[in-house]
């Protein structure tokens, strides 16, 4: 199983949120499946049109993904998907 | 005078409250957080925070404790597929307005957002849809174009107390839409309106009411601080006429207020055009008409008249009986007891002021 973490800023908005395992073969079944154990973290990473907000990005074993609007960037058994912001405001 | 104050700010939602003659802060929510439309329902006094996180996307919370707790609910979103414009997929970008649906439907609200979409919640705010027939209105996809943001913003809803289906939106750039079904269908209400920065400013859509209000005492009578200057309707929007000063500070400028209790008292807060959006000459000024717009007189008693940067954004500037109020870009808050003609400081030190509500 993958394991998703999570910057610490999310963790403002939901205080429980930890490094979780996740059996989806997908990103989007990855989120789905962390959506049902944080309900409603995932539009905090996603817009209305399921593509990643512009100012977050997801690595797999530390590269960037390519494919903000799908998802679709490939990952192993035994990854490590990292949720994070972008630095960017004032 | 309604003894609550609620900003909107970029560093989070901040309630003042009026007590023993001095206005007091009362609460700060969501601290860091750019609140773009701080707003208090005057059916049930329910507050409501559009949030405007950096990152994470557009949020809505709302409390029915004075802000003591807080739950977020699900901020309007596009149905999925909705574009803006060919290929540019539509997404909550901003929460720019909101208002209560009246007396007549007390589960109703209304949200104003960009990319231009308006929303409609018939279940106190439980869940909002998008007014397809506003989306779907044949000038949007070609007609309306960014104004004061990148994509098209809904910055305006005012619901006519009288027929609460009755309503008007105010639309950066498209210009001012009328609604008398409830939102099944829509009008352009433009007729008079000047688009300086259009080849034709005459056009149907494309212009830029910064901000439109109506008048509590007559709801025909409508007026707007428009990028091109101050316009004023006495017939319900069928008709504009510019009441700027020819030669005077009443032009240019984002916000405007209507006085409860007189459709022809009316406050902007002028700005030094629309290529510096500062002070005019490092001085803050308000201006009010008692003539519906024949004559502005300039109100200056209390506020800074040097070194000054300040300006005042669409929704930073209210009145209530004798009060008026406005918040500033660099975060200063003044407070008028009398219509104007004294200023005193609330204070200094906010953050940038986005908007400004008086309540209960």
């Amino acid at each position: 199983m993958a394991l998703v973490k999570f910057t610490y800023a999310l963790k403002r908005f939901f205080p429980k949120l930890t490094d979780t395992k996740a059996g989806g073969k997908t990103l989007k079944a990855v989120l789905a499946e962390i959506e049902a154990s944080y309900p409603g973290v995932t539009r905090y990473v996603l817009d209305d049109q399921g593509r990643l907000r512009q100012h977050v990005n997801i690595f797999i074993d530390g590269v960037m993904i390519k494919d903000r609007a799908s998802l679709s960037d490939p990952f192993h058994e035994n990854s490590e998907i990292y949720i994070m912001q972008a630095l960017s405001g004032g | 005078m309604k003894s609550t104050l609620l900003l909107g700010t970029r560093k989070g939602f901040i309630a003042y409250r009026f007590q023993n003659n001095k206005w007091i802060l009362e609460n700060c929510s969501f601290e860091g957080v750019p609140i773009s439309i701080a707003y208090a329902d005057p059916r049930n006094g329910t507050w409501w925070a559009c949030q405007d996180h950096g990152h994470w996307g557009v949020k809505l919370q709302r409390s029915k404790d004075r802000g003591q707790t807080w739950e977020e609910v699900i901020a309007p979103a596009y149905p999925e597929g909705e574009e803006v414009k060919d290929g540019v997929p539509a997404t909550t970008r901003y929460m720019w307005s909101m208002a209560h649906g009246g007396k007549n439907y007390s589960s109703r609200l209304w949200i104003g957002t960009d990319p231009g979409g308006l929303f409609v919640s018939e279940d106190e705010g439980n869940s909002f849809q998008l007014v397809e027939s506003l989306w779907q209105h044949p000038t949007r996809k070609d007609g309306w174009f960014g104004g004061g943001r990148d994509l098209p913003g809904i910055h305006s809803i005012i619901v006519d107390p009288r027929n609460e289906d009755h309503i008007h939106i105010g639309i950066s750039c498209a210009g001012v839409f009328e609604t008398t079904d409830g939102g099944k269908s829509w009008a352009i209400c433009n007729k008079g309106l000047r688009a300086d920065f259009l080849p034709d400013p005459n056009q149907e859509t494309g212009h830029d009411p910064h901000i439109v209000v109506a008048a509590p005492s007559n709801p025909d009578a409508l007026w707007q601080q428009n990028h091109c200057g101050i316009f004023r309707s006495t017939d319900g929007a069928r008709s504009w006429q510019e009441v700027s000063e020819a030669e005077g500070p009443a032009r240019f400028g984002f916000a405007i207020a209507v006085a409860d209790d007189n459709p022809d008292q009316a406050w902007v807060a002028p700005a030094d055009s629309d290529v510096n959006r500062t002070a005019i000459k490092g001085a803050l000024v308000i201006c009010r008409t008692d003539d519906g717009g024949k004559t502005w007189k300039q109100l200056r008693n209390g506020l800074p008249q040097e070194n000054c940067f300040d300006i005042v954004y669409r929704h930073a500037l209210v009145s209530n009986g004798d009060a008026v109020v406005f918040g500033t870009t660099t975060g200063n808050l003044f407070f008028s007891p009398d219509r104007g003609e004294h200023w005193q400081v609330i204070n200094n030190y906010l953050p940038m002021i986005y908007s400004v509500q008086f309540a209960e």
